[in-house]
């Protein structure tokens, strides 16, 4: 697990902002982070660390965006069906699991 | 995840203790279990995944590597082990050795081996590599490795130094099954020429003994 995220996420929380936490939970194929991988966002957007290649992580972050305001975690799955997936950064075959949860 | 949990992740891993979140992936409820209360394998292989629909996040201390012996290996082995994220730390108690010029980016400790490792809680993450071929600085070393659950023992030296060092240990106490834990000669079999390589040899082993336990 990357704790530089974990740190960073404690950090935002002392200074009063909202904070989630992505996770990558589960990989199958050539997934380019390996579970345990995470992603720290704050209320404004701004986030830190890593879940996929890249634009996963668009994904991710407005999906965190709501489940700061509702306080429901939520599981995430990206494939290579998708076609999106060729796109984010998954063009190896790889498919993904992220779980995104509040941080309170 | 609650602040309380987050908070004991970040403190667990300052202090080198394991620990284990566990999330419930429906309700989203979290448990924190401590290592040696069980996920034993996803602790010892530090493998994260998802069991039951609960995900296990496998939060072990960070990797740590004792190299004994301030020496030209040494400096080889260093920016291998530090890429791979191990914080080393020298011990040599030879001061011309033992130059922070020598060895700039890590902990380095002119002292006895006996007097300073007993002060560094040798852990199921820490490997440890005895360079110095000097039994007066190695073996009360190697002694106090081969007392700990450290993930990795190497000991630099051909066959014939093994043999004796070999001789040494066990008219100490240690046992065959001990004493199997020393990898001697040092390093997967890669037909290494030079430090640089011997480096390579020496890091892969110990990262095999990390991923797959050999």
């Amino acid at each position: 697990m990357d704790h530089t995220v974990l740190e960073t996420a404690s950090i935002w929380l002392g200074e009063g902002r909202k904070v989630a936490l992505a996770t990558v939970i589960e990989t199958w194929g050539s997934a380019p982070q390996p579970v345990g991988s995470q992603l720290v966002i704050d209320g404004a957007g701004h986030f830190m660390g890593s879940v996929s290649g890249g634009c996963v992580e668009g994904a991710v972050v407005t999906e965190a965006l709501d489940i700061i305001q509702t306080g429901t975690p939520k599981v995430m799955s990206f494939g290579v069906a998708d076609e999106t997936a060729w796109k984010v950064g998954l063009a190896c075959g790889g498919k993904i699991r992220v779980y995104v949860e509040p941080v309170s | 995840m609650k602040a309380e949990i987050l908070r004991e992740v970040i403190e667990a891993r300052a202090q080198r203790r394991g620990v284990a979140v566990v999330t419930d992936l429906d309700t989203g409820a979290q448990q924190i279990v401590a290592r040696g209360d069980g996920f034993e394998d996803a602790f010892r292989f530090d493998k994260s995944g998802v069991v039951d629909e609960k995900f296990v996040a496998i939060h072990n201390p960070p990797l740590r590597l004792i190299i004994i012996g301030a020496v030209h290996i040494a400096q080889s082995i260093i920016p291998i082990a530090q890429a791979a994220n191990y914080d080393v730390t020298v011990i040599d108690p030879r001061g011309a050795f033992a130059s922070g010029a020598r060895f700039p980016d890590v902990t380095l400790l002119a002292e006895w081996p006996q007097d300073v490792l007993p002060g560094l809680a040798l852990d199921a993450r820490t490997g440890f590599v005895a360079l110095t071929h000097d039994p007066k600085i190695d073996d009360p070393a190697l002694e106090l490795a081969l007392k700990s659950d450290v993930l990795y023992i190497g000991a630099l030296g051909s066959k014939k130094t093994q043999a004796s060092r070999r001789e040494r240990l066990m008219a100490a106490g240690f046992s065959d099954e001990q004493l199997a834990r020393i990898h001697g000669p040092i390093g997967l079999n890669i037909g290494a020429v030079g430090a640089p390589e011997i480096a390579i040899s020496v890091m892969a082993e110990m990262t095999q003994c990390l991923r797959l336990g050999a």
